[in-house]
């Protein structure tokens, strides 16, 4: 039987979430986006809570949270912060790369001060030139006589990048994509923070320049050739899978201003919630916020299991929960009137937020590729399916 | 065709328009694959068969034909 129910103890992670997030975010996020920078103190406080490393298994050190409590957790942070989402995220990315990819030597090394947040990782795939055709980047790394690799290269747009003190960085190998672990101190690497973005304003983004960083091959994690289709692929698919269920987040602060809102102003006579085309948006942003919570829910049940179609299924959530984000947002500032234009209320962060959402972890449109493609494939092969019945019969 | 061969094709006719594909054939290099199925190999081959595919096992030869993954299955059940 179909159960969509969340267990005794899901209920009360979730509440305990909340109730983090209530404490030590909602109040503060506003300023944190207008001082464009997370405070370390926050930061710590995460790490401190043991939520930064949640997802590291318990035998490194971490909690080994399961993947729908894992989207419970950012379901809350996209309700409060979405730059501080990007933080849990792009940890969250290092760690499982590591756990999938890494090197017994590698995982002793790292997972446990992922754990502690000891360690905040960056993911560094997007280049100055280089965006959604991530295959083709253009930072390098060569191989030395002595067997250690120089990597020359520009990454951009890093979240978390001013502060992480390690960088899965990607690269080409004679042509070969391939990761690398880089340290912050490494000499060489420069991290310049980037300010003025339209959304994640506090989520610390930063420019990466590498000159002549010199790696040894325990810093490589899996091998040549399969940095992109396996490596990028797995940080790719966590990296969606937690935005996912922050925009399911995001569009339920939306909706919870938006009734907030609606309830209380009154124009012609009556409050805003009372008027249909009010009620309009506010029924799809209800509607929206659900079935995205669903694909979320579907995609976190295959996670569980491994399932091979997870991966379609998250890029699939991710589309969704982005778009209706995307709407949901921009409705509650159109309920709000000038007010959701103004700094007073959050509702103009959810949108500008939002609008990244549809960017990050492959765009809208690199989903609708991919989306497509694997429609076409399943119908091709339902077809096939019906021709061979039919012939048999 | 052992069990571990009609799985595979079972797995690969949900990517590939003609499963029945020569058991040689470089399914990467002939274009018939994209990089999603490649991960997507990975997780099957893992739930499936119980076993964790880890980066000592990259290597392409391990993958890249119908021969190569039942082979590769074979061996890290052994
Ligand atoms: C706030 C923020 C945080 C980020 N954090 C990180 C990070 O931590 N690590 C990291 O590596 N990157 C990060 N990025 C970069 C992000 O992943 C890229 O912006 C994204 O991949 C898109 O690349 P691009 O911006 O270069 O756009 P482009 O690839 O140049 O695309 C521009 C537009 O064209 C569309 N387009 C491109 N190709 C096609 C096509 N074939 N068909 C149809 N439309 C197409 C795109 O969808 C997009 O709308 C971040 C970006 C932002 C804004």
């Amino acid at each position: 039987m179909l159960n969509f129910d969340l267990t005794e103890d899901q209920i009360q992670a979730k509440k305990t979430y909340q109730q983090w997030v209530d404490q030590y975010v909602v109040p503060f996020a506003d300023t944190f986006d207008e001082q464009q920078e997370t405070p370390q103190s926050l930061i710590n406080q995460m790490a401190k809570d043991g939520h930064l490393g949640a997802l590291v298994p318990v035998e490194y050190g971490g909690v080994g949270l399961d993947p729908l409590k894992w989207g419970l957790f950012c379901e809350e942070l996209g309700r409060s912060s979405a730059s501080l989402l990007s933080l849990v995220t792009v940890q969250s990315m290092a760690i499982q790369t590591l756990v999938k990819w890494g090197s017994t030597q590698q995982k002793e090394k790292w997972l446990p001060k992922l754990a502690t947040g000891e360690t905040i990782a960056a993911f560094g795939l997007t280049e100055p030139s280089v965006g959604s055709d991530a295959r083709n980047i253009e930072s390098s790394a060569v191989c030395n006589d002595d067997g250690n690799y120089v990597i020359n290269g520009k990454k951009r747009w890093i979240s978390f990048g001013a502060t992480a003190t390690l960088y899965l960085v990607f690269v080409q190998l004679n042509n070969m994509p391939v990761a690398f672990l880089v340290e912050r101190d490494m000499k060489g690497f420069t991290a310049e923070p980037i300010k003025g973005m339209l959304g994640f304003r506090s989520a610390n983004l930063a420019d990466l320049s590498l000159q002549d960083v010199l790696v040894s091959e325990d810093s490589m994690v899996g091998k040549p050739g399969f940095g992109f289709s396996h490596i990028a692929a797995t940080a790719l698919d966590q990296g969606r899978y937690s935005i996912a269920w922050g925009c399911v987040g995001l569009s339920q602060a939306a909706l919870e201003a938006s009734m907030d809102y609606a309830s209380k102003r009154v124009q012609f006579g009556k409050p805003l919630v009372e008027h249909q085309l009010i009620q309009e948006m506010l029924t799809e942003m209800i509607v929206e916020t659900k079935a995205a919570r669903m694909l979320c829910m579907h995609a976190s049940f295959l996670k569980s299991s491994g399932e091979p179609s997870l991966i379609m299924e998250t890029s699939t959530a991710k589309y969704y929960a982005s778009k209706a984000a995307t709407k949901s947002t921009n409705s509650a500032v159109q309920i709000h009137g000038a007010n959701g234009c103004s700094s007073d209320f959050p509702v103009q962060r959810y949108f500008r937020d939002a609008r990244i959402m549809e960017i990050i972890e492959g765009s809208s449109q690199m989903q609708q590729i991919i989306i497509a493609k694997a429609g076409h494939q399943e119908f091709t092969v339902q077809q096939r399916e019906r021709n061979a019945q039919s012939n048999r019969g | 065709m052992n069990e571990i061969e009609t799985k595979v094709r079972s797995f690969l006719g949900k990517y590939v328009s003609d499963p029945e594909v020569d058991g040689d054939l470089d399914l990467f290099s002939a274009g018939l694959v994209n990089s999603l199925y490649a991960m997507q190999l990975v997780l099957f081959i893992e739930q499936e068969y119980g076993i964790q595919v880890t980066n000592e096992d990259l290597d392409y030869e391990n993958f890249k034909s119908v021969q190569a993954i039942v082979q590769f299955i074979t061996l890290k059940q052994k």
